[in-house]
Protein backbone atom coordinates (compact mmCIF):
# COMPACT_ATOMS: atom_id res chain seq x y z
CA UNK A 1 0.00 0.00 0.00
CA UNK A 2 1.42 3.46 -0.93
CA UNK A 3 -0.15 6.87 0.27
CA UNK A 4 1.16 9.68 -1.17
CA UNK A 5 0.36 12.93 0.28
CA UNK A 6 0.61 16.58 -1.06
CA UNK A 7 4.43 16.03 -2.08
CA UNK A 8 6.25 18.38 -4.02
CA UNK A 9 9.96 18.11 -5.59
CA UNK A 10 12.06 21.26 -6.73
CA UNK A 11 15.08 20.37 -8.59
CA UNK A 12 18.23 23.20 -8.31
CA UNK A 13 18.90 23.15 -11.54
CA UNK A 14 22.96 24.31 -13.09
CA UNK A 15 21.85 28.31 -13.28
CA UNK A 16 20.72 28.38 -10.03
CA UNK A 17 17.10 28.74 -10.14
CA UNK A 18 15.02 25.36 -9.01
CA UNK A 19 12.54 23.44 -11.06
CA UNK A 20 9.33 22.54 -10.19
CA UNK A 21 9.33 18.99 -10.99
CA UNK A 22 6.13 17.58 -8.44
CA UNK A 23 3.41 20.37 -7.35
CA UNK A 24 1.82 19.08 -3.97
CA UNK A 25 0.44 15.55 -5.60
CA UNK A 26 -1.68 12.96 -3.34
CA UNK A 27 -2.71 9.80 -4.85
CA UNK A 28 -3.22 6.13 -2.63
CA UNK A 29 -2.49 2.84 -4.30
CA UNK A 30 -4.28 -0.29 -2.90
CA UNK A 31 -2.16 -3.46 -2.15
CA UNK A 32 -2.74 -6.13 -5.35
CA UNK A 33 -3.89 -3.10 -7.36
CA UNK A 34 -2.49 -2.51 -10.63
CA UNK A 35 -1.88 1.70 -10.73
CA UNK A 36 -0.29 3.01 -14.26
CA UNK A 37 0.84 6.65 -14.07
CA UNK A 38 0.70 8.15 -17.52
CA UNK A 39 1.19 11.64 -18.71
CA UNK A 40 3.88 13.51 -21.34
CA UNK A 41 7.85 12.93 -21.43
CA UNK A 42 8.90 15.48 -18.37
CA UNK A 43 5.42 15.35 -16.99
CA UNK A 44 7.10 14.02 -13.34
CA UNK A 45 5.56 10.51 -13.14
CA UNK A 46 9.42 8.88 -12.87
CA UNK A 47 10.12 11.47 -10.46
CA UNK A 48 7.20 9.80 -8.57
CA UNK A 49 8.53 6.62 -8.99
CA UNK A 50 12.40 7.32 -7.78
CA UNK A 51 10.65 9.25 -4.33
CA UNK A 52 8.61 6.04 -3.67
CA UNK A 53 11.78 3.85 -4.49
CA UNK A 54 14.20 5.93 -2.50
CA UNK A 55 16.45 7.17 -5.19
CA UNK A 56 15.30 10.75 -4.68
CA UNK A 57 13.27 12.86 -1.39
CA UNK A 58 11.02 14.89 -1.72
CA UNK A 59 11.04 18.54 -1.12
CA UNK A 60 7.58 18.46 0.93
CA UNK A 61 4.77 16.21 1.48
CA UNK A 62 4.43 12.78 2.80
CA UNK A 63 4.88 9.36 1.54
CA UNK A 64 4.07 6.42 3.33
CA UNK A 65 4.77 2.77 1.80
CA UNK A 66 3.39 0.05 3.88
CA UNK A 67 2.67 2.97 6.80
CA UNK A 68 6.41 3.64 7.06
CA UNK A 69 8.75 6.04 5.71
CA UNK A 70 10.81 5.55 3.22
CA UNK A 71 15.04 5.85 4.26
CA UNK A 72 16.52 4.35 1.35
CA UNK A 73 16.19 1.69 -1.56
CA UNK A 74 15.14 -1.45 -0.62
CA UNK A 75 14.14 -4.60 -2.15
CA UNK A 76 10.19 -4.63 -0.71
CA UNK A 77 9.38 -1.95 -3.66
CA UNK A 78 12.08 -3.45 -6.25
CA UNK A 79 12.49 -1.42 -9.53
CA UNK A 80 12.29 -2.35 -12.81
CA UNK A 81 13.82 -0.13 -15.40
CA UNK A 82 13.25 0.97 -18.66
CA UNK A 83 16.87 -0.03 -19.51
CA UNK A 84 16.57 -3.59 -18.07
CA UNK A 85 19.47 -2.95 -15.39
CA UNK A 86 20.95 -5.65 -15.97
CA UNK A 87 24.53 -6.46 -14.26
CA UNK A 88 26.41 -7.17 -17.84
CA UNK A 89 29.14 -8.76 -15.93
CA UNK A 90 26.92 -11.35 -14.50
CA UNK A 91 25.07 -14.13 -16.19
CA UNK A 92 21.29 -14.16 -16.30
CA UNK A 93 21.14 -17.13 -13.34
CA UNK A 94 23.31 -14.15 -11.66
CA UNK A 95 21.66 -11.84 -12.24
CA UNK A 96 18.35 -13.25 -11.05
CA UNK A 97 19.96 -14.66 -7.44
CA UNK A 98 21.62 -11.23 -7.46
CA UNK A 99 19.17 -9.81 -4.69
CA UNK A 100 18.80 -13.51 -2.71
CA UNK A 101 22.22 -13.23 -2.61
CA UNK A 102 22.07 -9.88 -0.40
CA UNK A 103 20.00 -11.75 1.83
CA UNK A 104 22.69 -14.48 2.78
CA UNK A 105 20.56 -17.43 0.89
CA UNK A 106 23.02 -19.87 0.40
CA UNK A 107 24.38 -20.66 -3.28
CA UNK A 108 22.71 -23.58 -3.74
CA UNK A 109 19.28 -22.98 -2.42
CA UNK A 110 19.47 -19.49 -4.70
CA UNK A 111 20.06 -20.90 -7.30
CA UNK A 112 17.30 -22.83 -7.48
CA UNK A 113 14.97 -20.57 -6.53
CA UNK A 114 16.70 -17.97 -9.37
CA UNK A 115 15.88 -21.19 -11.98
CA UNK A 116 12.63 -21.76 -10.74
CA UNK A 117 11.77 -17.56 -11.53
CA UNK A 118 13.86 -17.95 -14.65
CA UNK A 119 11.40 -20.15 -15.59
CA UNK A 120 8.40 -18.39 -15.00
CA UNK A 121 9.34 -16.32 -17.27
CA UNK A 122 10.44 -18.86 -20.14
CA UNK A 123 14.23 -18.32 -20.51
CA UNK A 124 15.51 -21.44 -18.90
CA UNK A 125 17.69 -22.19 -22.19
CA UNK A 126 18.95 -18.70 -21.40
CA UNK A 127 19.96 -18.99 -17.67
CA UNK A 128 23.70 -19.15 -18.22
CA UNK A 129 23.85 -16.26 -20.76
CA UNK A 130 25.37 -12.99 -20.50
CA UNK A 131 22.95 -10.18 -20.74
CA UNK A 132 24.73 -8.80 -23.79
CA UNK A 133 23.29 -12.15 -25.83
CA UNK A 134 20.16 -11.47 -24.83
CA UNK A 135 17.22 -9.75 -27.00
CA UNK A 136 15.54 -6.56 -25.53
CA UNK A 137 12.45 -8.59 -24.80
CA UNK A 138 14.46 -11.34 -23.06
CA UNK A 139 16.78 -9.27 -20.95
CA UNK A 140 13.36 -7.24 -19.93
CA UNK A 141 12.45 -10.59 -19.04
CA UNK A 142 15.42 -11.26 -17.25
CA UNK A 143 14.88 -8.08 -15.54
CA UNK A 144 11.31 -8.82 -14.01
CA UNK A 145 12.39 -12.34 -12.54
CA UNK A 146 14.98 -10.35 -10.69
CA UNK A 147 12.71 -7.94 -9.22
CA UNK A 148 10.26 -11.25 -8.36
CA UNK A 149 12.36 -13.13 -6.78
CA UNK A 150 12.49 -10.83 -4.00
CA UNK A 151 9.23 -11.59 -3.53
CA UNK A 152 8.72 -7.53 -3.16
CA UNK A 153 4.97 -6.24 -1.79
CA UNK A 154 5.53 -3.65 -4.73
CA UNK A 155 6.70 -3.52 -7.92
CA UNK A 156 7.85 -0.04 -9.45
CA UNK A 157 8.07 -0.53 -12.99
CA UNK A 158 9.25 2.71 -15.18
CA UNK A 159 8.35 2.51 -18.78
CA UNK A 160 10.12 -0.97 -18.60
CA UNK A 161 8.66 -1.75 -22.00
CA UNK A 162 9.22 1.60 -23.55
CA UNK A 163 12.18 0.25 -25.46
CA UNK A 164 10.84 -2.58 -27.28
CA UNK A 165 9.45 -3.21 -30.50
CA UNK A 166 5.33 -3.53 -30.79
CA UNK A 167 5.25 -7.37 -31.25
CA UNK A 168 7.45 -8.16 -28.06
CA UNK A 169 5.58 -5.50 -26.02
CA UNK A 170 2.24 -7.46 -26.69
CA UNK A 171 3.60 -10.56 -25.64
CA UNK A 172 5.32 -8.71 -22.55
CA UNK A 173 2.05 -7.31 -21.73
CA UNK A 174 -0.04 -10.65 -21.23
CA UNK A 175 3.00 -12.19 -19.58
CA UNK A 176 2.96 -9.50 -16.99
CA UNK A 177 -0.82 -9.61 -16.60
CA UNK A 178 -0.23 -13.23 -15.84
CA UNK A 179 2.35 -12.77 -13.48
CA UNK A 180 -0.03 -10.06 -11.54
CA UNK A 181 -2.82 -12.34 -11.70
CA UNK A 182 -0.82 -15.07 -10.12
CA UNK A 183 1.25 -12.97 -8.09
CA UNK A 184 -1.21 -10.48 -6.56
CA UNK A 185 1.90 -7.74 -6.10
CA UNK A 186 0.88 -3.88 -5.85
CA UNK A 187 2.70 -2.98 -9.52
CA UNK A 188 2.47 1.23 -10.04
CA UNK A 189 3.62 1.15 -13.68
CA UNK A 190 4.93 4.01 -15.42
CA UNK A 191 4.08 4.49 -19.32
CA UNK A 192 3.47 7.55 -21.88
CA UNK A 193 1.68 4.55 -23.94
CA UNK A 194 -2.05 5.18 -23.47
CA UNK A 195 -3.04 1.88 -25.11
CA UNK A 196 -0.50 0.07 -22.64
CA UNK A 197 -1.73 1.62 -19.61
CA UNK A 198 -5.59 0.67 -20.70
CA UNK A 199 -4.43 -2.68 -21.01
CA UNK A 200 -2.53 -3.17 -17.63
CA UNK A 201 -4.43 -1.03 -15.42
CA UNK A 202 -6.99 -1.24 -12.90
CA UNK A 203 -6.43 2.50 -12.52
CA UNK A 204 -5.02 4.97 -14.61
CA UNK A 205 -3.95 7.84 -13.26
CA UNK A 206 -3.32 11.09 -15.78
CA UNK A 207 -0.39 13.57 -15.23
CA UNK A 208 -0.49 17.17 -16.69
CA UNK A 209 3.07 18.45 -16.81
CA UNK A 210 4.84 21.97 -15.84
CA UNK A 211 4.41 21.40 -12.92
CA UNK A 212 3.30 17.58 -12.70
CA UNK A 213 -0.55 17.11 -10.95
CA UNK A 214 -2.51 14.13 -11.44
CA UNK A 215 -4.85 15.40 -14.08
CA UNK A 216 -7.65 12.87 -13.90
CA UNK A 217 -8.41 9.35 -12.88
CA UNK A 218 -9.49 6.62 -15.07
CA UNK A 219 -10.50 3.26 -13.56
CA UNK A 220 -10.76 0.52 -16.30
CA UNK A 221 -13.26 -2.06 -15.27
CA UNK A 222 -12.75 -4.06 -18.11
CA UNK A 223 -12.42 -8.35 -17.06
CA UNK A 224 -9.48 -9.88 -16.86
CA UNK A 225 -7.26 -11.14 -18.56
CA UNK A 226 -7.73 -8.32 -20.94
CA UNK A 227 -8.56 -8.54 -24.61
CA UNK A 228 -7.69 -5.90 -26.93
CA UNK A 229 -10.39 -5.70 -29.06
CA UNK A 230 -12.41 -5.15 -25.62
CA UNK A 231 -14.79 -2.14 -26.71
CA UNK A 232 -14.48 -0.59 -23.15
CA UNK A 233 -11.01 -0.93 -23.48
CA UNK A 234 -11.04 1.50 -26.33
CA UNK A 235 -13.88 3.65 -25.05
CA UNK A 236 -11.36 4.54 -22.26
CA UNK A 237 -8.65 4.60 -24.39
CA UNK A 238 -10.15 7.76 -26.01
CA UNK A 239 -11.43 9.68 -22.90
CA UNK A 240 -7.80 9.81 -21.73
CA UNK A 241 -6.70 10.45 -25.30
CA UNK A 242 -9.17 13.81 -24.79
CA UNK A 243 -8.15 14.19 -21.86
CA UNK A 244 -4.06 14.65 -22.28
CA UNK A 245 -4.41 16.49 -26.03
CA UNK A 246 -4.00 19.93 -23.76
CA UNK A 247 -0.71 18.42 -22.44
CA UNK A 248 0.23 17.24 -25.44
CA UNK A 249 0.04 20.82 -27.13
CA UNK A 250 1.53 22.08 -23.84
CA UNK A 251 4.69 19.80 -24.32
CA UNK A 252 5.01 20.38 -28.31
CA UNK A 253 4.72 24.54 -27.42
CA UNK A 254 7.92 23.83 -25.14
CA UNK A 255 10.00 21.75 -27.26
CA UNK A 256 9.37 23.73 -30.56
CA UNK A 257 9.43 27.50 -28.62
CA UNK A 258 6.72 28.49 -31.11
CA UNK A 259 3.65 29.61 -28.99
CA UNK A 260 1.45 29.73 -31.95
CA UNK A 261 2.05 25.49 -33.16
CA UNK A 262 -1.01 24.42 -32.07
CA UNK A 263 -1.68 20.23 -31.59
CA UNK A 264 -5.75 20.30 -32.10
CA UNK A 265 -5.67 22.62 -34.96
CA UNK A 266 -4.79 20.66 -38.48
CA UNK A 267 -1.91 22.74 -38.91
CA UNK A 268 -0.93 21.43 -42.28
CA UNK A 269 -1.20 24.36 -44.72
CA UNK A 270 -4.04 24.42 -47.28
CA UNK A 271 -1.75 25.83 -50.03
CA UNK A 272 -2.73 23.40 -52.40
CA UNK A 273 -6.04 24.18 -52.30
CA UNK A 274 -4.61 28.14 -52.59
CA UNK A 275 -4.87 27.94 -56.24
CA UNK A 276 -8.27 26.00 -56.47
CA UNK A 277 -10.20 26.91 -59.25
CA UNK A 278 -7.01 29.27 -60.85
CA UNK A 279 -6.92 27.61 -64.39
CA UNK A 280 -10.63 27.67 -64.33
CA UNK B 1 73.23 -12.81 -37.13
CA UNK B 2 73.42 -9.36 -38.01
CA UNK B 3 73.91 -8.48 -34.74
CA UNK B 4 77.28 -10.78 -35.05
CA UNK B 5 78.02 -9.39 -38.38
CA UNK B 6 78.10 -6.50 -37.27
CA UNK B 7 79.78 -6.69 -33.82
CA UNK B 8 82.91 -8.35 -35.89
CA UNK B 9 82.66 -5.75 -38.78
CA UNK B 10 82.56 -2.96 -37.19
CA UNK B 11 84.77 -3.81 -34.28
CA UNK B 12 83.02 -3.06 -31.16
CA UNK B 13 84.57 -3.53 -27.91
CA UNK B 14 83.21 -5.83 -25.73
CA UNK B 15 83.46 -3.68 -22.83
CA UNK B 16 81.42 -0.91 -24.84
CA UNK B 17 78.46 -3.58 -26.41
CA UNK B 18 78.68 -7.48 -26.06
CA UNK B 19 78.34 -9.76 -29.06
CA UNK B 20 75.91 -12.71 -29.71
CA UNK B 21 77.87 -15.30 -28.53
CA UNK B 22 79.03 -13.58 -25.22
CA UNK B 23 75.63 -12.55 -24.75
CA UNK B 24 74.14 -16.30 -25.24
CA UNK B 25 77.41 -17.81 -23.28
CA UNK B 26 76.88 -15.51 -20.48
CA UNK B 27 73.02 -16.54 -20.62
CA UNK B 28 73.69 -20.23 -20.10
CA UNK B 29 76.41 -19.41 -17.68
CA UNK B 30 74.00 -17.06 -16.17
CA UNK B 31 71.22 -20.04 -15.48
CA UNK B 32 73.84 -22.26 -14.96
CA UNK B 33 74.77 -21.06 -11.77
CA UNK B 34 71.50 -20.21 -11.08
CA UNK B 35 72.72 -16.71 -10.54
CA UNK B 36 69.90 -15.03 -13.13
CA UNK B 37 67.23 -17.26 -11.80
CA UNK B 38 67.78 -16.40 -8.25
CA UNK B 39 67.83 -12.07 -9.59
CA UNK B 40 64.75 -12.91 -11.50
CA UNK B 41 62.99 -14.73 -8.41
CA UNK B 42 64.17 -12.19 -6.01
CA UNK B 43 63.26 -9.35 -8.45
CA UNK B 44 59.42 -10.82 -9.12
CA UNK B 45 58.96 -11.39 -5.35
CA UNK B 46 59.80 -7.80 -4.87
CA UNK B 47 57.38 -6.79 -7.52
CA UNK B 48 54.29 -8.73 -6.83
CA UNK B 49 54.74 -7.92 -2.92
CA UNK B 50 54.30 -4.12 -4.01
CA UNK B 51 52.22 -4.74 -7.18
CA UNK B 52 49.63 -6.02 -4.20
CA UNK B 53 49.82 -3.45 -2.11
CA UNK B 54 49.55 -0.45 -4.97
CA UNK B 55 46.61 -2.11 -6.35
CA UNK B 56 44.53 -2.68 -2.73
CA UNK B 57 45.90 1.18 -1.85
CA UNK B 58 44.91 2.38 -5.60
CA UNK B 59 41.11 0.51 -5.38
CA UNK B 60 40.65 2.13 -1.85
CA UNK B 61 41.97 5.40 -2.79
CA UNK B 62 40.24 5.38 -6.02
CA UNK B 63 36.95 4.92 -4.77
CA UNK B 64 37.23 7.08 -1.72
CA UNK B 65 37.69 10.10 -4.72
CA UNK B 66 34.45 8.56 -6.44
CA UNK B 67 32.24 8.88 -3.76
CA UNK B 68 33.54 11.75 -1.77
CA UNK B 69 33.18 15.03 -3.94
CA UNK B 70 35.36 16.93 -1.04
CA UNK B 71 37.70 13.63 -1.02
CA UNK B 72 38.20 14.67 -4.63
CA UNK B 73 38.55 18.10 -4.87
CA UNK B 74 41.91 17.65 -2.11
CA UNK B 75 43.28 14.68 -1.78
CA UNK B 76 42.63 13.91 -5.37
CA UNK B 77 44.48 16.82 -6.74
CA UNK B 78 47.48 15.48 -4.63
CA UNK B 79 47.67 12.22 -6.02
CA UNK B 80 47.22 13.98 -9.23
CA UNK B 81 50.00 15.76 -8.62
CA UNK B 82 51.74 13.13 -7.20
CA UNK B 83 51.44 10.46 -9.96
CA UNK B 84 53.67 13.15 -11.81
CA UNK B 85 56.63 12.43 -9.79
CA UNK B 86 58.94 9.47 -10.80
CA UNK B 87 58.96 7.21 -8.38
CA UNK B 88 62.64 6.79 -7.72
CA UNK B 89 63.09 10.42 -6.69
CA UNK B 90 61.13 8.94 -3.30
CA UNK B 91 64.24 6.46 -3.17
CA UNK B 92 66.53 8.43 -1.08
CA UNK B 93 63.65 9.22 1.17
CA UNK B 94 62.76 5.53 1.08
CA UNK B 95 66.82 4.87 2.03
CA UNK B 96 66.65 7.17 5.32
CA UNK B 97 62.83 6.07 6.05
CA UNK B 98 63.69 1.95 5.55
CA UNK B 99 67.23 1.91 5.04
CA UNK B 100 69.13 0.07 1.88
CA UNK B 101 67.03 -2.62 2.09
CA UNK B 102 64.03 -4.55 0.32
CA UNK B 103 61.63 -2.65 2.11
CA UNK B 104 63.19 1.17 0.22
CA UNK B 105 62.40 -0.99 -3.35
CA UNK B 106 59.38 -2.22 -2.73
CA UNK B 107 58.59 1.06 -1.40
CA UNK B 108 58.72 3.28 -4.36
CA UNK B 109 57.84 0.22 -6.58
CA UNK B 110 54.17 0.08 -4.91
CA UNK B 111 54.58 4.54 -4.74
CA UNK B 112 55.20 3.95 -8.69
CA UNK B 113 51.96 1.89 -9.45
CA UNK B 114 49.81 2.91 -6.88
CA UNK B 115 48.49 6.52 -8.09
CA UNK B 116 47.84 5.18 -11.64
CA UNK B 117 45.73 2.33 -9.89
CA UNK B 118 43.78 5.37 -8.05
CA UNK B 119 43.09 7.31 -10.83
CA UNK B 120 42.07 4.16 -13.38
CA UNK B 121 39.83 2.98 -10.09
CA UNK B 122 37.98 6.81 -9.84
CA UNK B 123 37.62 6.93 -13.35
CA UNK B 124 36.02 3.40 -13.80
CA UNK B 125 33.65 4.11 -10.78
CA UNK B 126 32.61 7.33 -11.86
CA UNK B 127 31.78 5.85 -15.49
CA UNK B 128 29.36 3.08 -14.29
CA UNK B 129 26.01 3.48 -15.38
CA UNK B 130 24.01 4.98 -12.51
CA UNK B 131 21.47 2.42 -13.37
CA UNK B 132 23.53 -0.74 -12.03
CA UNK B 133 24.01 1.15 -8.65
CA UNK B 134 20.48 2.13 -8.54
CA UNK B 135 19.05 -1.66 -9.42
CA UNK B 136 21.99 -2.70 -7.12
CA UNK B 137 20.44 -0.87 -4.12
CA UNK B 138 16.83 -1.66 -5.14
CA UNK B 139 17.87 -5.58 -4.47
CA UNK B 140 19.32 -4.59 -1.19
CA UNK B 141 23.19 -4.21 -1.27
CA UNK B 142 22.93 -1.55 0.53
CA UNK B 143 25.87 1.44 0.08
CA UNK B 144 28.39 0.09 1.74
CA UNK B 145 31.13 -3.01 1.21
CA UNK B 146 28.64 -5.10 -0.67
CA UNK B 147 27.63 -2.55 -3.02
CA UNK B 148 31.83 -2.30 -3.27
CA UNK B 149 32.91 -5.87 -4.08
CA UNK B 150 30.14 -6.95 -5.79
CA UNK B 151 28.56 -3.46 -7.86
CA UNK B 152 31.27 -0.99 -8.06
CA UNK B 153 34.43 -3.38 -8.78
CA UNK B 154 32.98 -6.05 -11.46
CA UNK B 155 31.05 -2.16 -12.79
CA UNK B 156 34.38 -0.26 -13.11
CA UNK B 157 36.36 -3.68 -14.68
CA UNK B 158 37.18 -2.41 -18.00
CA UNK B 159 39.16 0.32 -16.74
CA UNK B 160 40.09 -1.00 -13.81
CA UNK B 161 42.13 -3.75 -16.39
CA UNK B 162 43.47 -0.98 -18.32
CA UNK B 163 44.86 0.55 -14.76
CA UNK B 164 46.30 -2.61 -13.60
CA UNK B 165 48.22 -2.83 -16.99
CA UNK B 166 49.61 0.56 -16.54
CA UNK B 167 50.50 0.01 -13.11
CA UNK B 168 52.05 -3.19 -13.98
CA UNK B 169 54.93 -1.34 -16.11
CA UNK B 170 55.40 1.40 -14.01
CA UNK B 171 55.86 -1.14 -11.14
CA UNK B 172 58.85 -2.45 -13.49
CA UNK B 173 60.33 0.74 -14.23
CA UNK B 174 60.38 1.92 -10.75
CA UNK B 175 61.90 -1.60 -9.36
CA UNK B 176 64.09 -1.97 -11.48
CA UNK B 177 65.63 1.81 -11.24
CA UNK B 178 65.04 1.16 -7.11
CA UNK B 179 67.41 -2.16 -7.50
CA UNK B 180 69.84 -0.39 -9.47
CA UNK B 181 70.56 1.61 -5.81
CA UNK B 182 69.63 0.50 -2.98
CA UNK B 183 70.64 -3.05 -2.15
CA UNK B 184 69.64 -7.12 -2.35
CA UNK B 185 70.09 -9.79 -5.20
CA UNK B 186 68.05 -8.88 -8.13
CA UNK B 187 67.93 -7.90 -11.80
CA UNK B 188 68.62 -4.13 -11.15
CA UNK B 189 71.69 -4.82 -8.65
CA UNK B 190 72.63 -7.74 -11.34
CA UNK B 191 72.51 -4.72 -14.04
CA UNK B 192 75.04 -2.52 -11.18
CA UNK B 193 77.13 -5.69 -10.84
CA UNK B 194 77.88 -6.55 -14.22
CA UNK B 195 78.64 -2.74 -15.00
CA UNK B 196 81.41 -3.23 -11.71
CA UNK B 197 82.37 -5.89 -13.29
CA UNK B 198 82.72 -4.47 -17.03
CA UNK B 199 80.62 -7.61 -18.11
CA UNK B 200 78.11 -6.06 -20.73
CA UNK B 201 76.95 -9.60 -21.59
CA UNK B 202 75.03 -9.93 -18.48
CA UNK B 203 74.12 -6.45 -18.90
CA UNK B 204 72.51 -7.13 -21.78
CA UNK B 205 70.90 -10.33 -20.74
CA UNK B 206 69.15 -8.04 -17.82
CA UNK B 207 67.80 -6.38 -20.10
CA UNK B 208 66.75 -8.68 -22.27
CA UNK B 209 64.98 -10.56 -19.39
CA UNK B 210 63.67 -7.77 -18.17
CA UNK B 211 61.52 -6.96 -21.44
CA UNK B 212 60.51 -10.39 -22.02
CA UNK B 213 58.98 -11.01 -18.96
CA UNK B 214 57.19 -7.54 -19.20
CA UNK B 215 55.70 -8.90 -22.68
CA UNK B 216 55.08 -12.38 -21.54
CA UNK B 217 53.40 -10.79 -18.02
CA UNK B 218 51.70 -8.25 -20.57
CA UNK B 219 50.38 -10.42 -23.03
CA UNK B 220 49.92 -13.64 -21.64
CA UNK B 221 48.15 -12.62 -18.44
CA UNK B 222 47.23 -9.20 -18.76
CA UNK B 223 45.55 -8.82 -22.47
CA UNK B 224 44.55 -12.28 -22.30
CA UNK B 225 42.36 -11.32 -19.16
CA UNK B 226 41.41 -7.79 -20.25
CA UNK B 227 40.37 -9.42 -23.92
CA UNK B 228 38.29 -12.20 -21.96
CA UNK B 229 36.39 -9.69 -19.68
CA UNK B 230 35.67 -7.55 -22.73
CA UNK B 231 33.81 -9.78 -24.77
CA UNK B 232 31.95 -11.05 -21.86
CA UNK B 233 30.55 -7.38 -20.86
CA UNK B 234 29.74 -7.27 -24.61
CA UNK B 235 31.96 -4.81 -25.56
CA UNK B 236 33.82 -6.62 -28.31
CA UNK B 237 32.65 -9.05 -30.38
CA UNK B 238 33.66 -12.86 -30.50
CA UNK B 239 34.79 -13.08 -33.91
CA UNK B 240 38.39 -11.20 -33.28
Amino acid sequence: MIVIDKVSKQFNQRDGSSFQALDSISLSIKEGEFVSLLGPSGCGKSTVLNLIAGFDKSTSGVIKVNGGDIKAPGPDRVVVFQEHGLFPWLTVLENVAFGLKQKGIGKKERQELALEQIRAVHLSKFADRYPHELSGGMKQRAAIARALIMDPQILLMDEPFAALDEQTRLVLHKELEEIWLRTGKTILFITHNIREAVMLSDRVLVMSTRPGTIKKEFVVQAARPRESSDPLLHHVERSIMECLADELEKVVKEEMGDDTYSFKKNNISDRNFGGMGSGI
Amino acid sequence: MVWEAAYRMIGWESWKFPSLFQTVESFYNGFAHGQLLEAIINSLRRLLIAFAISISIGLLLGLMFSRSKVIDDTLGFVVIALQTVPSIAWLPFAIIWFGFNDKSVIFITALGATWTMAIATRTGIKNISPIYIRAAQTLGTGTGWRMFTQVLVPGAFPHLMTGIRVAWAFAWRALVAGELIANGAGLGQLLQDGRGLGDTALMLNVVIIIAVLGTISDHFCFKKLEDKLLIRYGLESHTK
